[in-house]
């Protein structure tokens, strides 16, 4: 009994509403407080079908595996073959996802070409420029040509071993981007040529073009700047992948970059996160498909991002038709970030080791996501680049654990056929069967 | 004066011959012919030679130029001279849209009118128009000069930065966080420079100045409509 309850009549017991959660209503309270939407870091939070939706099925009497850490399991890739005087070769086909200077540390930017240089493979710059420590210290060094343009001269380009077009991101397609203020140091502010302080928007379109027949100048223009030597992609977001493929191809790109939501973004809205885009698993057959239906198909690559975690993602990804995939937050967190040896001071930011993601604040504890010489101090570009490298081989160790096991003696080979899925929406998605079936939504000749 | 026939060579060659010029070469004279408003003409150029284009050009001439001065004999198409570095870009027609996109310095100067977006997202780049430019022109221009001896049209310097625009005539409307500002001695001084540099007789004081209100610098609630 108490003191609303003085009959004794029993209550139900108090219920939280599916639509009203606790998330939700902090989200409106904030709206309420502040007048602005949430800006944040990172890739969509919420649950989306996934790799976690799709399982190998692994040798049996029709498929023999082949025999683990002794039978010759490949990894190589290489990359813009079709066009360029000089394609890039890489040992593994995992690539570090462009991230800007200005949005991560300096030290943070050079760990990254540290690591993607011990393991063999390529690491991307971002809005903002190529800087010497990056260009420095990685073999293979891929150069993003943004909308915004900060940073951008044809020396740098020529420089580059790779030039990525950036039409969108999986985080926010159609979308540009915000450094806010408090990241723009001196350095910072000098490479974007603009006062320090100020909040830095960065345009959601090129320029100096828009649509796909310009899209072919545009790449003409920076294949004759760079003399045909280096092999130019097209990164879009995951939003028409068949079409947007199709598109790339046809303006004479040498890989298609394509980046599902959960991939991760500097800052943006909250909204923008969450709302726009397609999960990783429902873009890349689209694409495959658009390129199968060109002939183009491992003519020009196609470089899946947006989420991948391990090894088993990275074979998920090849099996499904991918070339090779790019790791953002994966690589920061391998670098160090949202460690919970933190713990106490995301605390003081009002957050949790593994749920922070107010990277565009500059306050990462961790030293990354900041401008700030004091955080900085913290991270160790050396061991950095060690634990990058490591996390890289180990995702190559346990990609070809699982293509020995499906008998592939090369990760190319492994194929949709290895393929189930564990729920109907990611058997659509991936036109592989629900696991126990030899059916999928949509799968032709086929009734429901 | 070196002749080169783009229908002959193609657009390769005539880039690769072009880009081979080193800082010390005694060919610094360079003449295009038949450029039959070709895409990508003489872009990437890094030496301290004078291309003149014999016709108009298409997409992208002069993109990304270093060091070289480059005459074009006719109109422009869009692009050209986009995230120009140094050197002067001289077109004797008109200017098609995205004229001098993000370019971060040099000289460009445009005879006839230019379309929209002129110098959008300018870096550094001046640009010296004789006639008039399209709707938003210098949109988020960061820094360098937009000079227009005719008119402006719509939006002029839309959520600009710090670069300056001088216009003579009457600017059809004015884009986010740009103002009108007052026209002090050094700006006379800068602009009469700039139009001297591109052999424009115009009077500095009939100009007008515009740049940023800097009132969007920082995000501001209370400025949310103007976003």
């Amino acid at each position: 009994m108490n003191k609303h309850d003085p009959k004794g009549i029993p209550h139900t017991t108090p219920r939280q509403s599916a639509t009203f959660t606790q998330d939700i209503n902090s989200d409106i309270r904030r709206a309420a407080a502040t007048g602005i939407y949430d800006i944040r870091g990172g890739g969509a939070k919420r649950k989306v079908p996934s790799f976690d939706d799709l399982l190998f099925m692994g040798a049996s009497i029709s498929r023999y595996p082949l025999e683990g850490y002794r039978e010759k399991c490949e990894t190589s890739v290489t990359i813009g073959g079709l066009h360029a005087e000089n394609p890039i070769e890489l040992d593994i086909p995992i690539t570090i996802a462009g991230m800007s200077f200005g949005a991560l540390s300096g030290p943070a930017k050079e760990a990254l070409g540290r690591g993607a240089s011990a393991a063999g493979t390529s690491t991307t710059t971002g809005d903002g420029g190529m800087t010497p420590e990056e260009r420095g210290h990685s073999d293979k060094l891929v150069y993003q040509y943004l909308p915004s343009r900060y940073g951008m001269n044809p020396d740098d380009l020529r420089k580059a071993d790779a030039i990525e077009i950036v039409v969108g991101q999986g985080a926010k397609p159609g979308g540009g981007g915000m450094l806010l203020g408090q990241k723009i140091s001196d350095r910072v502010a000098e490479m974007r040529n603009l006062p320090k302080g100020i909040d830095q928007r960065s345009a959601c379109r090129h320029p100096d073009w828009t649509g796909p027949d310009d899209l072919e100048i545009k790449i003409l223009e920076l294949r004759e700047i760079t003399g045909w030597k280096v092999p130019i992609y097209v990164k879009v977001a995951g939003a028409r992948p068949y079409y947007d493929t199709t598109l790339a191809i046809k303006a004479g790109a040498d890989a298609v970059v394509l980046d599902g939501m959960q991939g991760g973004t500097a800052a943006t809205q909250d909204v923008f996160i969450e709302h726009v885009g397609q999960p990783t698993l429902a873009i890349v057959r689209p694409a495959v498909q658009a390129l199968q239906d060109l002939g183009m198909h491992r003519k020009v690559q196609l470089i899946l991002s947006g989420g991948i975690r391990s090894g088993a993602d990275v074979a998920k990804a090849m099996a499904l038709g991918a070339d090779a995939v790019a790791i953002g937050t994966a690589a920061l967190i391998a670098l160090g970030d949202n460690d919970p040896k933190w713990e106490a001071e995301y605390n003081e930011l009002g957050t949790t080791a593994g749920a922070y993601d107010d990277w565009h604040e500059g306050q990462d504890p961790a030293g990354i996501t900041t401008q700030d010489p004091e955080l900085m101090k913290r991270f160790d570009p050396i061991e950095g680049g060690r634990r990058l490298r490591n996390y890289l081989k180990v995702m190559t160790l346990e990609a070809q654990t699982i293509a020995r096991a499906c008998g592939k003696n090369h990760l190319h080979n492994l194929e949709p056929e290895d393929l189930v899925a564990l729920t109907m929406e990611a058997a659509a998605m991936a036109k592989v069967p629900l696991a126990g079936t030899d059916w999928y939504p949509g799968k032709p000749n086929t009734s429901y | 004066m070196q002749t080169i026939d783009l229908q002959d060579i193609g657009l390769r060659e005539m880039n690769k011959t072009l880009h081979a010029q080193a800082d010390t070469t005694n060919q610094t004279a360079w003449e295009i012919v038949n450029p039959k408003g070709a895409h990508a003409i003489a872009c990437g150029l890094d030496a301290p030679i004078e291309v003149t284009v014999k016709g108009s050009t298409g997409y992208y001439c002069a993109g990304m130029n270093q060091q070289a001065t480059v005459n074009i004999h006719g109109s422009a198409g869009p692009g050209t001279g986009e995230n120009i570095m140094s050197g002067k870009i001289i077109i004797e027609g008109d200017a098609s849209q995205y004229l001098g996109a993000t370019g971060h310095g040099g000289l460009i100067v445009v005879k006839g009118n230019a379309s929209s977006r002129c110098g959008i997202s300018m870096k550094g780049v001046n640009i010296v128009v004789q006639g008039s430019v399209g709707h938003m022109s210098a949109f988020m221009g960061q820094s360098g000069n937009l000079v227009v001896c005719g008119d402006a049209g719509d939006a002029l310097g839309d959520s600009c930065y710090e670069a300056r625009f001088f216009v003579r005539g009457t600017v059809k409307s004015l884009g986010a966080d740009c103002e009108k500002k007052e026209m002090r001695a050094e700006h006379i001084e800068i602009l009469k420079g700039l139009l001297d540099e591109a052999g424009i007789d115009a009077d500095p004081s009939e100009f007008t100045r515009y740049g940023s209100a800097r009132n969007l610098y920082n995000f501001d609630v209370d400025n949310a409509g103007a976003y």
